[in-house]
């Protein structure tokens, strides 16, 4: 299987000081199901952060889709973009937004039509349990509500590549496991899914999911050896 | 608040900044475009006064003896309407020149042995000094006494009051647009300010720039249409309501003031410019804060 994304010796640094990020090197396969996790400022986000292209590293080299992420003209970055779907740690939900519009948000940004926009995300808002709250705004939804919400925008675009940062942090274990039950039946549609998460509980759970963990900004497999490999999938 | 129908319009809100910017918008428009009508109007009436003065020459001969009088009067007549530069010449009719001497002169201005001065209006084609100063020298080689009166002189105080007018006017007219540019270039950064969250959120889910400036553009360029809207057909129709009182005076001066066609067509452009100026400006700003992130 061909690879989505690889990382060559990236390192990052903000300003001066230490580097966030070390010597990454590791390659994603295209339609596999990785689990990010490290303690809390090991680089999960930042990490994350290189590959929805909202920050460039300080060296190495990243391939997105083939192509040179790290060189790639800044105007070619909002087509890369609109094929990665992201749950921001923070959800970044627009507030004045009820929840059906931050839904409806990447397809009217990719310029899909109004009647085409109306059913998927109706779909979306069941899915997540919240089509009853469809009118509702940021501020007045629960923590867990919004996350749903931000899930929910992250994935209606059917993107090639879904990125969660702690996707589940907010809401109960019976709702997470809906979630990534979520990012499982995305996963099997044929994206590759990236999930940042403390929870190993969940990443047991996860069945064929592999895992990456970040130490103080390295990765403890530095060969890129994942612990399990996307060939001992089944199916 | 009235829930936008437009999706698109829905992205940026809605909020107090906006109706502010409106009103702000709808004052300074108004204040320009009646400075600008101020401006437009004293332009007008100063080319008017230009066009009754310039090329206006009185030639006073003043003679006891009506006959000499007469006689130079013909010679003087003769000699104008034969000079190239004269375009026309009137004697003053001595009637019309006793009644507008009655006031100092009283009955007597009527006594046919009081002597009258003869007035010899000219129309003259260049009023430069130089041309003015050779008919001078052409007249007094006829009648070395004859005094020449140009209008343009003794109407020099209204025509720099005029000009001063015009200066001050063009200046309020240039320091509103300034102000108003510069409030439209806060407002456009403003903006940018309170949705710089939602900027950020569209710039991450994969907008272009000129897709976020759009959306931006779009919203100032309303508000100051609304706003412009407003305060320029205010303007406009306080304009028009000077116009006709100006014209009620029956002044020639004040007639000379009134717009031509041109004169509304810019006024009424002036909104237009505006909103230009807020679009261009929105878009500068938006551009160049996103163009500053990855
Ligand atoms: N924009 C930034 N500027 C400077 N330092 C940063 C920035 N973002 C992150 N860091 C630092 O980089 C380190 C890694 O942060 P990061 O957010 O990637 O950790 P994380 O693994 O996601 O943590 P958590 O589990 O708490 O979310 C931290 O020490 C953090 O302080
Ligand atoms: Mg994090």
């Amino acid at each position: 299987m061909a690879n989505i994304v690889q990382f060559e010796n990236v390192g990052l640094r903000y300003g001066a000081g230490d580097e966030t990020l070390s010597d990454l090197s590791f390659a994603l396969t295209s339609g596999a199901f990785y689990f990010l996790t490290g303690a809390s400022g090991a680089g999960k986000t930042s990490l994350l952060r290189l590959l929805y292209l909202a920050q460039r590293p300080t060296r190495g080299v990243i391939r997105l889709f083939g192509e040179d992420a790290v060189t790639m003209p800044r105007k070619r970055l909002p087509g890369f973009r609109r094929r990665i779907g992201v749950v921001f740690q923070d959800f970044r939900l627009a507030p004045h937004l009820s929840a059906y519009d931050n839904i409806a948000l990447p397809l009217r940004i990719a310029g899909v039509r109004e009647e085409d926009i109306e059913q998927p995300v109706h779909e979306m808002l069941t899915w997540v349990g919240l089509s009853d709250r469809i009118h509702a705004r940021p501020p007045t939804l629960s923590g867990g509500e919004q996350q749903r919400v931000a899930i929910a925008r992250a994935v209606i675009g059917r993107p090639e590549i879904l990125v969660a940062d702690e996707p589940t942090g907010n809401v109960d274990p019976a709702m997470a496991e809906r979630l990534m039950h979520l990012f499982d039946s995305l996963n099997r549609l044929g994206t590759t899914v990236v999930v940042a998460t403390h929870d190993i509980q969940m990443i047991q759970r996860t069945a064929n999911a592999q895992m990456m963990r970040l130490d103080r900004g390295r990765l403890l497999d530095p060969t890129g050896a994942l612990r399990f490999p996307p060939s001992e999938r089944d199916g | 608040m009235s829930e936008e129908k437009r999706p698109e319009r829905r992205l940026l809100d809605a909020g107090r900044a906006t109706r502010t910017m409106r009103w702000v918008m709808a004052i300074m428009l108004f204040l320009t475009v009646l400075a600008a009508a101020l401006g437009l109007g004293a332009l007008a009436a100063s080319r008017a006064l230009d066009r009754q003065l310039a090329g206006r020459l009185t030639i006073e001969l003043v003679e006891p003896n009506p006959i000499a009088r007469d006689h130079d009067a013909a010679q003087v007549l003769a000699m104008a309407r034969g000079d190239r530069n004269v375009a026309a010449a009137r004697p003053v009719d001595p009637a019309r020149l006793a009644k507008l001497l009655q006031p100092w002169l009283g009955a007597i201005g009527n006594d046919p042995d009081l002597p009258m001065p003869v007035l010899i209006d000219l129309d003259l084609h260049d009023a430069s000094d130089l041309a003015v100063a050779a008919l001078a020298r052409r007249i007094h080689a006829i009648v070395p006494a004859a005094r020449l009166d140009r209008h343009a002189a003794w109407m020099a105080p209204v025509t720099g009051f005029m000009n001063l007018l015009l200066g001050l006017a063009a200046g309020i007219v240039l320091l509103l647009a300034l102000a108003t540019g510069t409030v439209v270039v806060l407002a456009a950064r403003a903006g940018l300010e309170t949705h710089r969250d939602t900027i950020e959120i569209m710039h991450m889910l994969g907008s272009t720039d000129v897709q976020v400036a759009r959306l931006f553009q779009r919203r100032i360029a309303r508000d100051t249409a609304i706003g412009g809207a407003v305060g320029g057909i205010a303007a406009l129709a306080v304009t028009a309501l000077v116009g006709t009182r100006l014209a009620g005076l029956g002044s020639a001066l004040a007639s000379g003031a009134t717009l031509g066609p041109g004169g509304w067509i810019a006024l009424a452009a002036i909104p237009f410019l505006f909103v230009g100026l807020a679009t261009l400006a929105a878009r500068i700003a938006v551009l160049r804060t996103l163009g500053a992130k990855l």
